[in-house]
């Protein structure tokens, strides 16, 4: 190209890489981290939790992780989408939503 | 523009009307899933379809679905299992099915469809022109344009061949004019059954569901990869062009009737060339013999291939003309000229000696176009020529 401005790009792939029919392998979504589209963070206080499960069984995502005998339940960042889902139906109201400064 | 002429000698024409013979060839090419939903003009089509089917003679699963868009959805499920899918619309239901055509290119599915073309509401009409056509001019299938019985039946069969071919698999539309051609009684030949599973083998790609195999279809394409993804389904319907041209041949060696993407007819020596697609060439041509006859300087040219545009092949066939006639089917509102004709003053932009071209517009909804339209028609390009104005389409037999 001869033009002086050189054009930045975002794109992820060449156009000859991609598969036909821009297939998806199985599995492949762990590679997809969703975490970055979040704005609030749910922070956990595991003195209040009463290890009831309610986080794990509603988050939309399936994040929460069964820390087993620590008795509580973590998110994995890498994909909490901050919905907020778990601090809405926790019982013991122990999740806050806290906003994530960019 | 052969006349049906048949190389085994027991190819024999027989009286048909073009729908069945349409069904015919579906079942010839052994289709093995049919999702459609009736509609007029198409609905001959598949209600044989469904008959062949419950008569057992051709094994495939039939699915009357209950809307267009269940339809090519259904007919997409199918394809991406890995089987041999048709279906067929018009107008409206084809309008209800759009989302969904979208879908099966950028997937790569090789569907063929044979959309009988029939002018969209409003106000309601049920007859024929192209604005259903043009409506989805850029949903990713490769499109022909069917001008006889003979031809829409070949295209057909040819169809599954060119769509399932590995270096193309794309989803194809075979159009054909509501009416005027689905609706007439031709002479037909089927070709033999044997012929055309040795021509066109049982459909076998790696390109399917497959539960020892999984992958996904339709996922999400983001700004991060939208771009890449629609140049690269541009490349595969432009790169299709010479393999649909040797599919045509392949053809032709077998079954005797070869076909062009881009047919000219007399235009050796022609200073008017008229641009057709569909069955008013025929009209058009006969027009033209008149006009040859008077002594008169005009040939035809006929688009078979409508995408991706046979570009190269089409300035071949108008080059050394002075006076262009593009004829459309439909109307872009709000624009000077139809869909057909735009497209081909932008590919003449470049061209040194450009010709002076005009674009008529004409049966539309079902109006009837004689011979005296093309004849008419010639007559006002060459004075419009003469005048050096070009630039806005002629409505044809418009009353205002
Ligand atoms: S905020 Fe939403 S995504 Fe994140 S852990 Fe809670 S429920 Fe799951
Ligand atoms: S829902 Fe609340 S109390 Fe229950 S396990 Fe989760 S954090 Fe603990």
């Amino acid at each position: 190209m001869s033009a002086k401005t050189i054009v930045t790009t975002e794109a992820l792939m060449k156009v000859g890489d991609l598969p036909l029919g821009l297939t998806v392998q199985p599995g492949s979504t762990v590679d997809f981290k969703t975490g970055d589209w979040r704005s609030a963070l749910p922070v956990l206080d595991r003195e209040k939790c009463s290890y009831c499960g309610f986080c794990y069984v509603y988050c939309p995502d399936g994040v929460y992780q069964d820390m087993g005998p620590e008795k509580y339940y973590k998110p994995d960042l890498d994909y909490c989408k901050g919905c907020g889902v778990c601090a809405h139906e926790c019982p013991k109201k122990c999740i806050q939503m806290v906003i994530q400064e960019v | 523009m052969s006349a049906p002429k048949g190389k085994s000698d027991s190819a024999r024409a027989i009286g048909l009307e073009v729908s069945l013979a349409i069904a015919e060839a579906v079942k010839l090419a052994e289709a093995e899933v049919v999702a459609a939903y009736p509609i007029t003009p198409q609905t001959h089509i598949v209600e044989h379809l469904s008959e062949l089917v419950a008569n057992g003679e051709l094994t495939a699963e039939y699915v009357p679905v209950e809307s267009e868009q269940s339809a090519m959805s259904a007919c997409i499920g199918a394809a991406a299992a890995g089987a041999r899918t048709f279906t067929s619309t018009s107008s409206q239901g084809l309008l209800l099915m759009a989302e969904m055509l979208y879908i099966a290119s950028i997937l790569r599915l090789p569907i063929v469809m044979a959309m009988v073309n029939r002018a969209i509401s409003g106000p309601i009409n049920i007859w024929n022109d192209h604005s259903d056509a043009m409506s989805v001019r850029d949903c990713g299938w490769i499109q022909v344009f069917a001008e006889t019985g003979q031809e829409a039946v070949d295209l057909t069969i040819m169809s599954f061949r060119i769509a399932e071919d590995p270096g193309v698999l794309l989803p194809l539309i075979v159009n054909l004019d509501g009416f005027t051609l689905s609706h007439f009684i031709e002479p037909v030949i089927l070709p033999e059954a044997a012929e055309v599973r040795r021509f066109l083998p049982p459909y076998e790609t790696a390109h399917k569901l497959d539960i020892q195999n999984p992958l996904s279809l339709g996922a999400l394409g983001g700004p991060e990869i939208y771009t890449e993804a629609r140049r690269a389904l541009d490349l595969a319907l432009t790169g299709a062009k010479p393999r649909i041209q040797r599919v045509f041949d392949d053809f032709a060696k077998v079954f005797g009737r070869q076909y062009k993407l881009v047919e000219t007819y007399r235009t050796e020596g022609a200073e008017t060339i008229l641009v057709t697609m569909g069955s008013i060439s025929e009209t058009a041509m006969t027009a033209v013999d008149e006009m040859r006859e008077a002594g008169q300087k005009v040939g035809l040219v006929r688009l078979r291939l409508w995408r991706p545009f046979p570009v190269e092949e089409f300035r071949a066939a108008v080059a050394g003309a002075k006076n262009l006639a593009v004829i459309d089917r439909a109307m872009i509102l709000g624009f000077p000229e139809g869909p057909v004709a735009t497209e081909i003053r932008a590919l003449l932009y470049h061209e040194k000696n450009r010709p002076h071209m005009t674009n008529f517009i004409l049966g539309l909804g079902g109006r009837d176009v004689p011979r005296s339209h093309f004849k008419h028609i010639v007559e006002r390009v060459r004075e419009l020529g003469a005048s050096g104005r070009q630039g806005r389409y002629e409505l044809v037999g418009v009353l205002e």
